[in-house]
C-alpha cells in the first residue's frame, strides 16, 4: 500500500458512499449536497490518473454551475413551506435486483478481462497539450461545441420566461 | 489486488453508473432523474481518462472527457427550464404524473 493507493481508495470510497447516498436519500435538498461530495471525488480521481486540467473543470463547470443549478431546479419547483423537501420512489426493489445483476455481470467483465496496460511513466501538466489540440486537430468539434453552448443557453432562457 | 490499476477506476465507474440508473429510474422528482444522468456521465468520463492514462491513445480521451462535460452543461440547462414549464403547467414535477403534453 502506497500512498497512491491510500488517498485512491479514500477517494473511492467517498465517491460510491456519496454517490449511494444521492440516489437513496428521501430529502432532495440532501441530494443535492451528497452530489457535491460525489463531484469532488470524481475530481480527485482525476488528479490521481494525471488529467489535471479535467479535474479543475470538473469542479468549476460542475460544482460551481451544474449543480447550483440543480439547486435552484429545487427550490423553484417546490411550495418551500421548511427545509424538508422529500420525494418518492417508484419500483426500487425490482430495479435493485435488475442493476445488481447487471452490476455483478459488467464487474464480472472488467476483473476477467486481460486488459492491456501500458507502463505509466510519471505524469506531466496537460494543459499545454489540451490546448494545442483544442486548436488544431478539435478545433472545429470546439467551435461547434461554443455554438451549441450558445444555442441551449438561448433556448433554456427563452423556454423558461414563457 | 490492492495496488492501484486500470481495473479499480473501471470498477468504481460500474458502480457509479448502476447508482445513476438506479437513480433514473426510481426516483419521481424530474430534477433527482437529472441527478441520475449526472453520475452516469461521472462514469463515462472517469472510464475516458482511465483508458487515456493506461492506454495509448495520447490524450484524446481527456478531450473527450471536456467534451462530455460541456454537453453535460449544456444538457442541465435545457433540462431544468423543461422542468420548470412542466411545474407551471400541472404544478408538480412527478415524472410518473406527467402523461399529457398540453393542458
Amino acid at each position: 500500500m502506497t500512498t497512491y493507493d491510500i488517498i485512491f481508495y479514500l477517494f473511492a470510497i467517498v465517491t460510491v458512499v456519496s454517490a449511494f447516498l444521492v440516489v437513496t436519500n428521501r430529502n432532495i435538498v440532501h441530494s443535492a449536497f451528497f452530489l457535491l461530495f460525489t463531484l469532488f471525488g470524481v475530481a480527485g480521481l482525476y488528479v490521481l490518473l494525471a488529467a489535471d486540467f479535467v479535474a479543475i473543470v470538473q469542479l468549476i463547470v460542475y460544482v460551481g454551475g451544474i449543480l447550483i443549478l440543480l439547486l435552484f431546479g429545487v427550490m423553484l419547483t417546490n411550495k418551500i413551506t421548511n427545509v424538508e423537501i422529500k420525494t418518492g420512489t417508484i419500483h426500487a426493489l425490482p430495479a435493485s435486483i435488475v442493476l445488481g445483476l447487471f452490476a455483478g455481470a459488467i464487474g464480472a467483465i472488467v476483473l476477467n478481462t486481460n486488459w492491456k496496460v501500458l507502463n505509466i511513466s510519471g505524469s506531466e501538466p496537460t494543459t499545454a497539450a489540451l490546448g494545442n489540440m483544442l486548436i488544431n486537430e478539435y478545433a472545429l468539434i470546439f467551435e461547434l461545441l461554443g455554438i451549441l453552448l450558445l444555442i441551449a443557453l438561448i433556448g433554456a432562457a427563452s423556454m423558461a420566461r414563457r | 489486488m490492492l495496488n492501484v490499476g486500470l481495473t479499480h477506476f473501471l470498477v468504481i465507474s460500474v458502480a457509479l453508473f448502476s447508482l445513476g440508473i438506479y437513480g433514473v429510474i426510481t426516483r419521481k422528482n424530474a430534477v433527482m432523474v437529472l441527478m441520475g444522468i449526472e453520475l452516469i456521465l461521472n462514469s463515462a468520463n472517469i472510464n475516458f481518462i482511465a483508458f487515456a492514462r493506461y492506454g495509448n491513445f495520447g490524450l484524446q480521451g481527456q478531450i473527450m472527457a471536456l467534451f462530455v462535460i460541456v454537453l453535460a452543461a449544456a444538457e442541465a440547462a435545457i433540462a431544468l427550464a423543461i422542468v420548470i414549464n412542466i411545474y407551471k403547467t400541472i404544478s408538480n414535477i412527478n415524472v410518473d404524473e406527467m402523461d399529457t403534453l398540453r393542458d
